[in-house]
């Protein structure tokens, strides 16, 4: 029970100070970097977490973003899913906090100096110049996420997520029934 | 700043911090997949704290800014009205609940992970998640027909972007500076012509 307690608090890796520095770190710097959204950072995360330290599987880390997904709320929350696999409860506050912090303080101070320039040239030019790489970054995320279940059953993998793809531009329908059906389907190992 | 024709009659300004954190609860929990499709509906129509223009132009700033748009939006209307008590229970009323939700699932998934169903389960649920965000890059793609910068060097931006973050796996700052700098700059210059 002890252990179980310890697993849930500060995760299973026995983290040392400079780790918990460093995982809160990495993810402050993502923060002023995801310009298009949380999720774009999501490669960065994944070649820290999992290629540079070794903390998770490549499949572990899909299965976090799979989880957040699955749940109501805003997408940032794959965040904290994935801290917690890292450092319990501790290390969804070091991965949240680093997340939200820079882009909360960022955020308040641009709003209070006024949202009145927001049609500046600048402003523009930079929404403009940001939307092609919000795009590739997207597409990498993609991949990035389908990397470690490709192997397996390639083509079944593939054809899986383009009808995820089509599912979303062609119905109204809400993104968790083909999520749900996802796991049907997995549960039913079509997917090995 | 006058009210326009098309504006609706009677904006109407929350009670308290109090209400904010409530209705930022209930349309975060809402929000399967993402909570920014819920927040005009309930904002706008339901709530009537903004005006359909003044959501737009809050909505254009957030997503510009880093960091997660919704969440940036949260805290844009709750400075609006309460200043930083106002930002902090908009934020909390979309992030806790959610995140108490989130966090439960992640420790059933601990638990359930030795069994293969389960396994698989989590499997098919990635794979449905990268569609999702395939699906989300496919739809800004569209967008940029109308994008300053022209169709041919917007699809080699996202291009360098997709290899050098997706294929070579650099670290994602000096690619987001680099590139995000070169990028902007075209735009900038496309802009003045």
């Amino acid at each position: 029970m002890g252990s179980l307690a310890t697993t849930w608090l500060t995760g299973p890796l026995g983290l040392g100070a400079a780790d918990w520095l460093q995982l809160l770190l990495h993810f402050t710097l993502l923060s002023l970097l995801a310009v298009g959204g949380a999720i774009t950072t999501a490669p960065d995360m994944q070649r820290f977490v999992v290629a540079e330290r070794g903390w998770m599987s490549s499949a572990d880390f899909t299965s976090s973003v799979a989880l957040a997904q699955a749940a109501p709320g805003p997408n940032v929350l794959f965040v904290a899913v994935i801290g917690f696999n890292v450092g319990g409860l501790a290390g969804v506050v070091a991965t949240m906090v680093g997340t939200l912090l820079p882009s909360t303080l960022l955020t308040l101070s641009v709003t209070r100096w006024g949202a009145k320039h927001s049609q500046a040239r600048l402003l523009r030019a930079f929404n403009a110049g940001m939307a092609p790489l919000t795009l590739g970054l997207l597409l990498a995320t993609g991949w990035v996420l389908l990397e470690p279940h490709v192997a397996g059953a390639p083509l079944t993998v593939a054809l899986a997520a383009a009808a995820t793809v089509a599912f979303i531009r062609w119905t109204r329908l809400s993104p968790l029934w083909a999520v749900l059906t996802g796991a049907v389907a997995g549960a039913a190992g079509w997917l090995d | 700043m006058n009210a326009g024709t098309d504006e609706p009659p009677a904006l109407r300004t929350p009670a308290s911090p109090g209400e904010m954190f409530r209705v930022f609860t209930r349309m975060a929990l809402q929000g399967f997949g993402g909570v920014l499709p819920v927040t005009q509906r309930e904002l706008v129509e339901r709530q009537r704290w903004l005006s359909p223009q003044q959501f737009v132009e809050m909505l254009s700033l957030a997503q510009v800014l880093p960091g997660p748009n919704v969440v940036n939006l949260a805290l844009m209307i709750g400075d609006r009205f309460f200043g930083t008590r106002g930002a902090a229970a908009a934020m909390a009323g979309l992030l806790a609940a959610p995140l108490v939700v989130v966090i439960a699932l992640a420790v059933l998934a601990l638990q359930l992970q030795a069994h293969p169903w389960a396994a698989g389960a989590l499997k098919g649920m990635g794979v449905v998640s990268a569609g999702l965000v395939i699906a989300t890059a496919s739809k800004l793609a569209g967008s940029l027909r109308s994008n300053p910068l022209g169709l041919p060097l917007c699809v080699g931006a996202a291009l360098l972007a997709l290899a050098a973050i997706g294929v070579l796996r650099w670290p994602l700052v000096g690619v987001v500076l680099a590139l995000g700098a070169t990028s902007t700059a075209l735009a900038w210059w496309k802009l003045g012509r």
